[in-house]
């Protein structure tokens, strides 16, 4: 094959590589920087090497004790908001209309959650919730439920995990309509014919369908819970004590508070690899199930994602720490 | 099983107050038999994929009723109504082999589990899918996805009737063959009632003993290949089937004899009794026209080309402003263009307002 080499046209790409440069790999190469020193402000740096990263996978240390701890919550969070969420979501999905002038005003009911400034929503959930002046606290007062986000830890974690639920299941619905709305009308049609029952139809057609969808929504479900900050650290401010305190609160906690830049970095590097790590797991596994059927099927090629493009979506170096 | 009867029955997609004319399918009452080979021909839009939606189910007429073996089975919904339909592009259930997929209409009926292996196996072996029945069914080939909605379709015993809907459509030209032959040989040996869904006039006569025409959501005719040949009960009929189509031509008709231009051509029957004011045309397929040398006894036509198509030669001329195909004998030439036209009085026939007119002996 014949390739024209034109080297002046390193040129038109020299601007990528500049933004890129200055936007990622350099604040990048910053955080890489600080989470190998310690410094005792002052702008004075001294060398630590590998220290905090040891500390921060020791628990018995009071970096890894925090860090571990965060991370085990945070990951709990991810699994339960998960569970609640995709079904929901596809429940949710299911019982749309499928045409008519209530799709529009179901697509808009749905997407309101989602214009909702991460802050806001944990106003919206602190103020909704409070026993004294809120409307949902003052209510299970009144009906006899002692229900207080600021000093009970389970009530602290429903709260949280409620608002994530009203925040996003709105999303993975969206999602799944679309895959459902996919499915030319004739899957139904010859369903219908062949006397499948509504669960026969979706476990044949409708999940299959929605398989594309879904792996999207976990992926976005799964990254954005993790690295959750804004609303939990609005509402409840990671307490009560350290109950509701996620990686991302701890992490601004470190750097922000105590302003520790080292632990900070190198806890910042930690749980941007976690992310990718699991990513890139997570969608391996999805993808070779689809390749799987490839290999068995083995007449027609077929195209596949690259597995590349699952770390794509992977939206900031450092969770959010901005929004503080 | 079941002999089909439909009984007034009319389709608007606009409603039962909607004029007539607007209806995609326009009242009507036919029979189909038992066993049947059924075409259902048409151009796009004339109502066919309707008719074979409200005889499965997946439509509610506005108007009729239908009723297997004498019941009425109108306003059951598909899944209780007993038939099979195979649409016209492959639906597959891709999580499953392809035997499973064959297997999914008898399960969910709750066939016995033994039952649906014989059967499977059985049609698996009609289809020739055997190698493929243990395979997921995703990833094959369009035939080999078509042949599995195919199975499907023919897989229960116990149905009134497969109805097929353009299912050839995504096929190529070579396999299209193989397949169509295929069914046809299936309908011999499972003795089910089809009906086969088409636009293409080929597949239709080739498939069916019966081919009923539509045109326009009216059912204009249904008769044997041959009898839609020889006799064509509404001009639609001779121009759609047949190719080329029938020649219509505006002409007077008096008796036994049609006039065009001031020109006699002579009919075998008379034609005594044409309704006052009705549009008075003959027709006449291109087999039994023959283009001859000019003679003074002849109507006299001009010569635009001439098609050969192998095994025959078709002239195509102008008469005035009409255009006509007819058969150009081998050695035929015509030095100046001009040729006269000679007519098979036995195959001319009379239509007033497109509806063929029966003569007197």
């Amino acid at each position: 094959m014949d390739k024209t080499v034109n080297q002046k046209a390193w040129f038109l790409v020299l601007p990528v590589f500049l933004v890129v440069a200055f936007s990622a790999v350099l604040p990048l190469m910053t955080v890489v920087n600080y989470s190998m020193q310690d410094t005792f402000g002052n702008n004075q740096f001294f060398w630590n090497g590998v220290g905090w990263f040891k500390e921060l996978l020791d628990p018995s240390t009071d970096l890894g004790g925090r860090f571990l701890a965060s991370l085990g919550r945070n990951l709990f969070f991810s699994l339960v908001i998960l569970a609640i969420e995709v079904p929901l979501g596809i429940v949710v999905a299911l019982s749309m209309p499928r045409e008519g002038w209530t799709v529009a005003a179901c697509l808009v009911i749905l997407a309101l959650p989602l214009l909702i400034p991460w802050n806001v929503v944990g106003t919206i959930w602190q103020i909704f919730g409070r026993p004294d002046i809120g409307l949902l606290g003052y209510v299970l007062n009144a009906m006899g439920f002692d229900y207080n986000y600021v000093s009970n830890d389970v009530d602290a974690w429903v709260t949280v995990i409620v608002m994530d639920v009203w925040h996003w299941t709105s999303l993975v619905a969206l999602l799944c309509y679309a895959g459902l709305k996919s499915i030319p009308e004739a899957y139904y049609q010859a369903a219908q014919i062949d006397g499948a029952s509504r669960w026969a139809v979706f476990k044949a057609i409708q999940l299959p369908k929605m398989n594309r969808v879904l792996l999207i929504a976990v992926l976005l479900r799964f990254m954005d819970s993790f690295m959750i900050y804004t609303e939990p650290f609005v509402v409840t401010g990671g307490g009560p004590g350290n109950s509701t305190t996620f990686v991302s609160v701890e992490l601004v906690k470190i750097a922000l508070g105590q302003f520790d830049l080292g632990k900070a970095a190198a806890l910042s590097l930690v749980y941007n690899l976690i992310i990718l790590i699991v990513c890139w797991i997570f969608y391996t596994v999805m993808t070779n199930a689809g390749v799987e059927r490839k290999v068995q099927a083995e007449s027609e090629p077929a195209v596949e994602p690259k597995p590349s493009a699952a770390l794509k979506p992977v939206p900031a170096l450092k969770p959010r720490e901005g929004v503080a | 099983m079941a002999r089909i009867d439909l009984v007034d029955l009319a389709h608007s997609y606009g409603g039962n107050d909607a004029p007539q004319e607007s209806f995609a399918l326009k009242p009507v009452t036919m029979t189909w038999r038992q066993g049947g080979a059924y075409a259902l021909l048409g151009p796009s839009g004339c109502g066919k994929t309707t008719l074979l939606n409200v005889i499965s189910g997946i439509i509610t007429p506005s108007r009729g009723k239908i009723l297997f073996d004498g019941k009425d089975i109108t306003p059951l919904s598909t899944q209780k109504r007993n038939i099979a339909q195979v649409f016209q592009f492959p639906v597959i259930y891709d999580t499953m082999t392809v035997g499973e997929n064959l297997a999914f209409p008898l399960k969910n009926r709750g066939v016995p589990k033994a039952d649906i292996d014989r059967r499977v196996a059985e049609i698996g072996r009609l289809l020739d899918l055997e190698p493929y029945l243990n395979r997921k069914a995703t990833r094959l080939t369009a035939d080999a996805k078509q042949k599995i909605s195919l199975g499907r379709g023919l897989v229960r015993n116990d149905v009134a009737a497969v109805l097929f809907d353009e299912p050839l459509t995504v096929i190529d030209p070579e396999l299209k063959w193989q397949l169509r032959s295929k069914l046809k040989a299936l309908h011999r040996e499972l003795d089910l009632t089809m009906i086969y869904v088409t636009h293409d006039q080929t597949e239709a006569l080739t498939f069916a003993d019966t081919v009923v025409v539509m045109h326009d959501g009216r059912v204009v005719q249904s008769g044997t290949p041959a009898e839609l040949f020889d006799k064509p009960a509404h001009t639609f009929v001779g121009y759609f089937i047949g190719s080329p189509g029938m020649n219509i031509l505006p002409a007077e008709v008096r008796g036994r004899e049609a006039r065009i231009d001031g020109h006699v051509i002579a009919l075998n029957r008379a034609y005594d009794n044409l309704p006052a004011g009705a549009k008075i045309e003959i027709g006449v397929r291109p087999e039994f026209v023959e283009v001859v040398a000019p003679a003074p006894s002849l109507l006299t036509a001009r010569i635009e080309r001439i098609d050969d198509l192998g095994r025959i030669r078709f002239a195509r001329v102008r008469v005035g402003d009409a255009k006509l195909a007819a058969r150009a004998p081998g050695g035929f030439t015509s030095a100046d263009g001009s040729a006269g036209l000679k007519f098979d009085p036995s195959h001319v026939h009379v239509y007033a307002d497109s509806l063929l007119v029966e003569g007197a002996a």
